[in-house]
């Protein structure tokens, strides 16, 4: 009887085994996608050789030895730009920031300046940085910018026509700027960025947006500190950039694209897409032109975004030079910049340079109108989770 | 009692052992199989540079005009925000958008299949897309936090045969069945949507109501179904064999190549043609809106040899 119970429960237990172990398996191997193809890992190896030999060190600078390119793009047109709009881009960063913020804007945006040069507050030959001499902190930044432009205009005056300053986490489309800056030359005592109203007579460019200088303008910058002119009125870096500038007779510029859409952006696009400001935020008082939210917020050439933080970076890196959709005719064309004889090299997009938007019959016939009407009883979509941050002074 | 005790240990340890084994032996033979069967069939990518040199400029463009989209947009309305974020942005490039709710919400015009299982609603839901198809010969099933590059699906498919069966996406193995992911988008050609419409009535093979002890879930079901029609699962991939269809976020996916390629995030993330990212917030939504259809870098150009316009009436492409 006793054997008979025991090789029962035998049994029983091999049944269990099984059973358990099979559920067990299913939920932990089988469950997985096709394979992939495998020589992916090879492919980035090799293009991170490349990155290497993309920059040349020099004097703390970084040269751009190679424009980055796609495979299967046309860019004559932003090639003959590069050759002819020089921008040299200094990042406004700190020791600190260097491994979590100044980093990602180096493998991102920073690789499609000319020359770009990392502004700190302590020499690092590695990265490379450029030690300012000053402290860290809020209320060093007019001296920061001070001495940054001032090392810039020492050092680099011959090797480009337009200086960018930037923080460490603004992100700058530097082919867009290029667009900007190709119906103007460096010679005009001009400087453009996103326009504020307040404290000055003509205004003055959000920082945190970045803003860039004509060689004039810069000229004049150095010129107005060596006569007294400009002196270090407030650590408010903006305005007092913005005092300087007019005091020395650089005009503060109009960066709005054709169609009077704002370029230099002080947020990230979420928040100048989505969020519905309110009225007594400073923004609104702030911006120089009128202030459109939603879709008209932004032009389809922005040049900048701020608060974009390591992610942001790559994320708009994706979205600005990879991610699109296939054969797609965009609505806006932006002319072609006159000047530099751009219009030769394309004599066919000439043409087509002339109307701003393609006539209304060439677009997709849609089932949509239905849906346009019910679209005003939708709930509205939820505020930004992130309040915008109320910097006081346009920071 | 003691001796009963040790024996059933001995025997569920025995049991484990036997499965092990057993499923190690399964595991190697169709591995094999399915590698040489990859390679044939379980891969879509879009037409290569040769493939294309076979057709005509005008033929090219008979292709672009013929290749209409009708996206299957699966709503309910306790995620209206979704639901009106869909609505508002890449919806608009499907050649026709039907949602389909499970029940009618006043604020949103939907077809209402009045229908809480989700199974059954998606088979009401697929039937009444065939229906209603018109001209239309291929089909994009979506969920309310999937966002897709409707053009870069019709790349994809520009010169595949909507009257052959073709079934793609996110190709997922689960055992034995081969699935096409949910949440990344689900793509029927005109043929394989028939056979699914003509299966449907088999409730043996394509129950209606799922059997209750073995609930599959909706994209299995559906793989199911579709095996017993002779249609097979595919990868929707670009040149390289990276997916198309991704059941992530493209911000979670960007953070994902942050901690395995540091030194090559952007290229070592996502293709540039994806067709879809999921379990997308309406915000990242509209955000993905301006980066696919407006935002670029001034003086490149691809010059591609299809055109797609922008829809009419719309402000945010």
């Amino acid at each position: 009887m006793k054997a008979l119970g025991s090789r029962f429960f035998f049994y029983a237990g091999f049944v269990v085994g099984t059973f358990t172990l099979y559920v067990f398996l299913r939920q932990m191997w089988f469950e997985r996608t096709t394979p992939q193809g495998n020589n992916l890992g090879k492919m980035y190896e090799h293009q991170h050789e490349e990155e290497e030999s993309l920059w040349k060190k020099d004097r703390s600078a970084l040269f751009n030895l190679k424009h980055p390119h796609h495979i299967g793009e046309d860019s004559h047109l932003a090639d003959e730009l590069y050759r002819k709009v020089r921008i040299l881009c200094w990042v406004m960063t700190g020791p600190k920031n260097l491994e979590t913020k100044a980093r990602h804007a180096k493998q991102t945006w920073s690789r499609h300046c000319n020359v770009v040069v990392f502004m700190s507050s302590v020499d690092d030959p590695d990265f490379p940085t450029v030690g300012l001499g000053t402290k860290e902190g809020r209320d060093q930044l007019y001296w920061k910018t001070i001495r940054a432009f001032h090392y810039a205009y020492e050092h680099h005056a011959d090797e480009a026509d337009w200086f960018l300053k930037a923080d460490d986490d603004t992100y700058v489309i530097v082919d867009n700027l290029r667009w900007v800056l190709a119906n103007h030359t460096p010679d005009e005592p001009i400087y453009f960025g996103r326009r504020f109203k307040p404290y000055t007579k003509q205004g003055y460019m959000s920082g945190g947006a970045g803003y860039v200088l004509s060689r004039e303008a810069l000229r004049r910058f150095v010129e107005g500190f060596k006569n007294k002119v400009c002196t270090h009125t407030t650590s408010v870096e903006d305005l007092a950039m913005g005092q300087c500038m007019e005091k020395v007779g650089v005009l503060a510029g109009d960066s709005r694209d054709t169609a009077h859409r704002e370029t230099f952006h002080p947020f990230v696009p979420e928040q100048h897409l989505t969020a519905k400001f309110p009225k007594s935020f400073w923004y609104w008082s702030y911006c120089y032109y009128p202030i459109s939210e939603g879709p008209k917020c932004c032009s389809d050439i922005s040049v900048s975004f701020h608060y974009v933080d390591a992610a942001g970076m790559y994320l708009l890196e994706y979205y600005t030079y990879h991610l699109r959709a296939f054969g797609y005719k965009y609505r806006y064309q932006p002319p072609i910049p006159k000047g530099y004889g751009f219009e030769q090299l394309t004599s066919r997009n000439a043409a087509e340079g002339q109307d701003m938007t393609f006539q209304e019959n060439d677009l997709k016939e849609g089932n949509n109108s239905s849906q346009d009407d019910q679209r005003q009883d939708a709930d509205p979509p939820p505020a930004a989770d992130k309040d915008p941050p109320a910097a006081p002074e346009g920071n | 009692m003691l001796s009963e005790g040790g024996s059933f240990m001995k025997g569920m340890i025995l049991g484990g052992v036997f499965c092990l084994v057993v499923s190690l032996l399964n595991s190697y033979s169709p591995v094999t199989e399915s590698r040489t069967d990859d390679h044939h069939h379980h891969h879509v990518k879009a037409a290569s540079k040769d493939e294309l040199k076979h057709f005509s400029g005008s033929q090219l463009k008979e292709l672009e005009n013929q290749v209409q989209v009708y996206c299957v947009i699966m709503v309910e309305p306790k995620v209206l925000v979704y639901w009106a974020t869909t609505l508002d942005t890449w919806s608009k490039h499907c050649d026709k958008a039907a949602f389909y709710t499970s029940e009618a919400s006043k604020a949103l015009d939907a077809i209402d299949m009045n229908e809480k299982d989700d199974w059954t609603r998606l088979r009401k839901a697929l039937k009444h897309a065939y229906e209603n198809a018109g001209d239309m010969r291929w089909f994009f099933v979506a969920q309310p936090t999937t966002f897709a590059i409707i053009e870069n699906l019709k790349y994809l498919v520009l010169t595949k045969d909507p009257d052959e069966p073709f079934y793609l996406g996110k190709a997922v193995k689960s055992g034995e069945l081969e699935y096409v992911a949910y949440d990344s988008g689900i793509v029927l050609s005109y043929e394989a949507l028939k056979r699914l419409v003509a299966v449907f009535q088999d409730e043996e093979k394509c129950p209606e109501r799922g059997r209750a002890l073995w609930k599959l879930s909706d994209d299995k079901q559906l793989a199911v179904c579709l095996k017993y029609t002779g249609v097979f699962a595919e990868n929707g991939e670009d040149a390289h064999g990276k997916s198309l269809f991704n059941s992530k976020s493209v911000d979670a996916l960007i953070k994902d190549s942050m901690n395995n390629n540091p030194n090559n995030v952007v290229e070592g993330c996502c293709p540039d043609l994806a067709v879809t990212f999921s379990g997308m917030s309406p915000n990242q939504m509209q955000v993905m809106m301006f980066g696919v259809y407006r935002l670029r870098p001034y003086g490149h150009d691809f010059h591609d040899f299809l055109t797609f316009y922008p829809p009419k009436g719309s402000d945010n492409d």
